[in-house]
């Protein structure tokens, strides 16, 4: 399986880069709301059932891969 | 004559104020030791464990996180759980927040640049194995340079942390956005500190200041108690 972790800043967290791009973006000219800046991480599983890639990603994320305390999470799993 | 206090100071790829915090330790009166990251285990004797400041691992995926997974971090956790004094200074305050040594993360600093100059900070406690040498209130003036130093903590856990007294330094001023100007905290047992600003920075007057000293030789009073203790 191939899973896509999206790591956002979590709510209510300042954002100073979303923050950035957002003032660039109106400086474009674009009519945007509150940007926020997050991660993408793509990880290839040996796994190929879902349910025991999800458990291994959740792991991931718990201990490296995002800090619970300032980032949320999501998973995405698809078939290689 | 007697044996000067060994204080390990951990090296990661990256870390670039091993060499400064060496010194300044040597210059207060300590045997500092450089331990590479890749050590299982600290030098025998060790009475106290620095982590210095740096860019460890280029800051990849968050300040602090993939050094705290390092073999030595490994040692410097035993060691903490022992009762030994350890100091993160900066990307070692990142380093120790990651390893959930110490309360609270480290984000990018609010007005998104990097900050570099002496700031002002008051001492909040004063009954700490490293600020034992101030006195509660005191301000001091030690450098700080970092682009990810605002310490944050959710409300519940911060309004915690206060009441203990872990909230050890604050500056006196907006510095980077830090919650409640919060520059460094202590863990609940005590024998564990953080702090953004670099008190290896500031151990002369010529150099602007020596305040820095103050948390240094306290350090090291530490690391001879604890060097006693486990004999």
């Amino acid at each position: 399986m191939r899973a896509t972790v999206l790591v956002r800043p979590k709510q209510g967290i300042l954002d100073p880069q979303g923050e950035a791009v957002e003032g660039s973006l109106r400086k474009l000219g674009f009519q945007v709301g509150a940007i926020r800046v997050g991660r993408v991480i793509d990880v290839e599983l040996e796994a190929g059932d879902p349910d025991v890639a999800r458990a291994e990603v959740e792991r991931m994320c718990s201990e490296l891969l995002a800090n619970p305390l300032i980032e949320s999470v999501e998973i995405r799993l698809e078939e290689r | 004559m007697t044996e000067l206090p060994v204080v390990a100071v951990v090296v990661f790829p990256g870390s670039n104020d091993d060499r400064d915090a060496s010194w300044a330790l040597g210059a207060v009166g300590a045997d500092p030791v450089l331990v590479w990251h890749e050590e299982t285990e600290l030098p025998p004797k060790t009475g106290a464990v620095v982590l210095p400041g740096g860019f460890s691992y280029g800051d990849y995926l968050r300040s602090g996180a993939i050094a705290s997974l390092s073999p030595a971090m490994g040692a410097v956790r035993r060691f903490a759980a022992a009762g030994g004094p350890v100091l993160g200074i900066c990307n070692g305050f990142q380093i120790l927040c990651e390893a959930g040594l110490l309360p609270g993360a480290l984000r990018p600093n609010a007005q998104l640049e990097f900050v570099c100059r002496d700031a002002r900070l008051r001492v909040e406690n004063a009954d700490t194995l490293f600020t034992r040498r101030c006195e509660e209130g005191q301000e001091l003036v030690i450098p700080v340079k970092h682009g990810e130093g605002a310490w944050y903590a959710d409300d519940g856990h911060f309004m915690q942390l206060g009441a203990r007294g872990q909230i050890v330094l604050r500056y006196t001023e907006h510095v980077n956005g830090s919650l409640g100007n919060v520059a460094g905290v202590v863990n609940e047992s005590g024998n564990v500190m953080g702090l953004m600003p670099h008190p290896e920075h500031a151990v002369d007057p010529l150099l602007g200041s020596a305040d820095g000293g103050l948390l240094l030789a306290a350090l090291l009073d530490a690391a001879a108690e604890h060097v006693l203790a486990a004999a």
